[in-house]
């Protein structure tokens, strides 16, 4: 009953996402817009050819190692800023600066650096994820209610006890949501950096179907990432909701 | 004797809501507020004393029964003439203290000399003259809370309601408030209804004191306590005062009891 | 200035300061860095030349006319879904995954509708800055105290005397944070979409620097780049100040 609920939702969004797609390609034409049925029908043909599977694997290895260093460095470097009071005051300016500018115009600088290809594209990718990260890793940790870690001192906790019993669970919702917003802005990151001077992955499938002007690839490709976004983000915030349940916010 | 408001066989049930049972929050309970009086509401904890303020006030409308105020009924619309003040913090945090102050009367058109009138005398009244041009922000709670009730006090309501308005606030602080209230009240004459679940306040401010039940809260008593009409927080050092209170936690404890289960069995 | 304010500068200067002096002694190669300082003179030098005037005037009025429509646009849909909550749980997996959708995909189609030209990235970067103001929209409406509306009613408020006394001051913290937000995505996506699609503006001409080899034009309109998102930053920065006294904080 709840599940029925909570999916009729999302389950009208996609029915009537499909119905203007199709009504806009009655509109459009299919040189600007193919029909949601063939897209797939393309889309399960792309999946089934031998040649698109390494552009595939590409892309996963490549968002699969940025997300493994923005979230892993990301929250290395956050716990440290948010115990050390002022380096974490003395990051953050620049750490919020660097977040609202348009990294884009820095991946010229990072191909120059890091060569053409797969660690390229991992930096780039690591750049965008792993300031969010940091930035609520830090806040979580310098918020870190005082009340608990008092209480914990009172029960005599050891350091490893008054980590794992205290500090995990009292910081772990507020990192979970910068992990989920690195995560999306990591896929983005990796993305962008296959859109330009790219020789493999889906980014340089799309940018190829763009030149040729190849309207079912480029949907098709849409659609996959647009599918495992939502799908891996609705993942992600029904994981963040639950543990956000246990917590006093 | 005037009544300035009456309540009628009045209940408030909570509709069911997805996966949660109807909720019966109070009632059914009558009470008459009689012109000029300081009546306290005393209840132990989810018995509905907030309710029983929204329902008077128009904030809510009663499931039962009716409301009224000045002899016109009172359903869920806030009739004229009358004033909260919230236990929340309810100041406007972009206005300076003047701003705030003024803020219903410039809402209703009144010309600005008179606004300068009523906004000085308010903030004078209620000690805020040096703080005029200063925010919410920069404010104590108690200040803060002087702001709302000088917001609600330009509007010279004839019936104040008051929801737990010191709760926030430290003993000592809450005293003093308790006797500018006294103040307020004897100079406007106006009539004041005080939600509160500390029974030295109720004592000490009220001619008389409504004590309700576990929920759904009824009126189990009404004691009087026959104080003078001039009077302020030394009254608690006379003899018969502790007397009073007594009798109101003789009256409340089972009740408290057996809201404290409720919770705990709410809290499962 | 604060002691984490000093070490700030002190940081940010020995940062450039060894980048400089790595540069000139030639332990970093110009074909990966120029020295800031040759940046800065390449900088001068391309604004005083007047070649990129087309360029940034075409880049910059695309980024002011996109951060007007996402303002406006993306403030008006969060109103619409916050007084329609079946819609907005229908749209909410969509909003959460939003930023990590391949918007650029859908390039192709944009251009099919709105023709070749400035237009279509206009209307690339509406749609990619527009959902941040939506949910900050969203966010300020939920989060006002619900004792301020206990109040308006209690002062009985028209329904527009509320919204316009009471609701919109509420939640103008939070409605400040999603323009902020709009200012930059607005320029990350004007820029990114110059950069990887068109054949015109700074993006473009970054990226037509990089394939030519061309470093002291690349990192010269790099630097304007950056120079110019810090500039609006910072004036977004001081607005808020400025608000954040007017409230006495």
């Amino acid at each position: 009953m709840t599940a029925v609920r909570t999916l009729r939702g999302p389950l009208l969004l996609t029915a009537s996402l499909l119905v203007a797609w199709q009504l806009l390609h009655q509109w459009a034409g299919d040189t600007a817009l193919t029909a949601p049925l063939p897209t797939l029908e393309h889309l399960w043909t792309m999946i089934g050819q031998k040649r698109f599977v390494p552009h595939v694997t590409e892309t996963g290895l490549a968002f699969l190692q940025a997300l493994a260093i923005a979230w892993i460095a990301g929250v290395g470097v956050g716990v440290l800023l948010g115990g050390h009071r002022l380096s974490g005051e003395v990051a953050e300016p620049i750490l919020v600066g660097l977040y609202s500018l348009p990294k884009i115009t820095l991946y010229p600088v990072i191909l120059l650096l890091f060569g053409l290809g797969m660690p390229a594209k991992v930096a780039f990718g690591a750049l965008h994820g792993i300031i969010p990260v940091v930035l609520f890793t830090m806040s979580a940790v310098r918020n870190v209610n005082r009340t608990y870690l008092r209480a914990g001192r009172s029960m005599r906790l050891t350091p490893m006890q008054m980590a794992w019993r205290i500090l995990i669970p009292a910081t772990l919702p507020e990192i979970f949501s910068g992990l989920r917003i690195g995560f999306s802005l990591t896929l983005l990151g990796t993305m962008l950096g296959e859109l330009f001077a790219s020789q493999r992955g889906l980014g340089f499938l799309l940018m190829t179907a763009i030149d040729l002007n190849d309207v079912a690839t480029i949907l098709a490709i849409a659609v996959l990432i647009s599918l495992f976004a939502v799908v891996a983000n609705t993942i992600l915030l029904a994981i963040d909701r639950r543990l956000r349940r246990g917590s006093a916010a | 004797m005037t009544i300035v408001a009456r309540l009628t066989d009045v209940s408030r049930i909570y509709p069911p809501r997805a996966g949660h049972a109807a909720v019966h929050a109070l009632g059914p309970l009558s009470m008459e507020l009689r012109a000029g009086e300081f009546f306290s509401v005393v209840g132990p904890s989810g018995c509905g004393k907030s309710t029983l303020l929204d329902v008077l006030a128009g904030l809510a409308a009663p499931s039962q029964g009716t409301a009224e105020f000045e002899g016109k009924p009172v359903n869920g619309v806030v009739p004229d003439g009358v004033g909260v003040v919230f236990q929340e913090d309810a100041s406007f945090p972009w206005l300076t203290v003047e701003d705030n102050v003024a803020f219903g009367l410039r809402r209703l058109g009144t010309d600005a000399a008179e606004i300068r009138r009523r906004v000085d005398f308010a903030t004078g009244f209620m000690g805020l003259r040096d703080f005029r041009r200063a925010y919410p922000s920069q404010l104590s709670g108690g200040m803060r809370q002087r702001v709302c009730i000088a917001r609600t006090l330009v509007l010279q309501p004839r019936l104040i309601l008051l929801d737990e308005p010191f709760g926030a606030l430290d003993q000592q602080t809450r005293l003093l408030m308790g006797d500018e209230l006294l103040r307020l009240w004897r100079e406007t004459s106006a009539t004041v209804m005080l939600i509160t679940h500390a029974l030295d306040e109720a004592n000490l401010l009220s001619d008389r004191i409504g004590v309700m039940s576990a929920r759904p809260g009824r009126f189990i008593d009404v004691v009087e306590t026959g104080w003078p009409r001039d009077r302020d927080s030394r009254l608690a050092e006379r003899p018969d005062f502790g007397a009073v209170t007594s009798r109101l936690w003789s009256l409340l404890r089972t009740e408290s009891m057996l809201a404290l289960g409720q919770g705990a069995v709410a809290a499962q | 200035m604060s002691k984490a304010g000093w070490i700030r500068l002190v940081v940010l200067v020995a940062f450039f300061g060894a980048v400089e002096a790595l540069c000139r002694t030639g332990a970093i190669s110009p074909k990966l860095i120029i020295a800031p300082s040759a940046m800065l003179g390449a900088m001068v030098k391309l604004l005083a030349s007047g070649e990129m005037g087309d360029d940034i005037r075409q880049t910059l009025l695309s980024v002011a006319i996109a951060m007007g429509l996402s303002i406006v646009g993306g403030f008006g849909l969060g109103c619409v879904l916050y007084w329609l909550p079946p819609l907005r749980r229908a749209v909410d997996p969509f909003l959460a995954a939003y930023y990590s959708l391949p918007h650029f995909a859908f390039y192709p189609l944009l251009i099919v509708i709105f023709g070749l030209g400035a237009l279509p990235l206009i209307v690339l970067a509406t749609l990619f800055a527009m959902v941040a103001m939506t949910m900050a929209t969203l966010t300020g409406l939920d989060r006002i105290p619900r004792v301020l509306i206990k109040t308006a009613r209690m002062q009985r408020l028209s329904l527009p005397a509320e919204i316009w006394h009471i609701r919109l001051p509420a939640a103008a913290p939070h409605l400040f944070s999603g323009l902020k937000l709009a200012v930059t995505y607005s320029f990350i996506g004007v820029i990114a979409g110059e950069f990887i699609l068109s054949t015109s503006g700074l993006g473009h001409q970054i990226a037509f620097a990089y394939d030519n080899f061309d470093n002291p034009t690349m990192y010269g309109l790099i630097l304007f780049v950056l120079c110019i998102a810090i500039v609006f930053n910072l004036l977004v920065f001081a607005y808020e100040r400025r608000l954040a006294r007017q409230r006495g904080l």
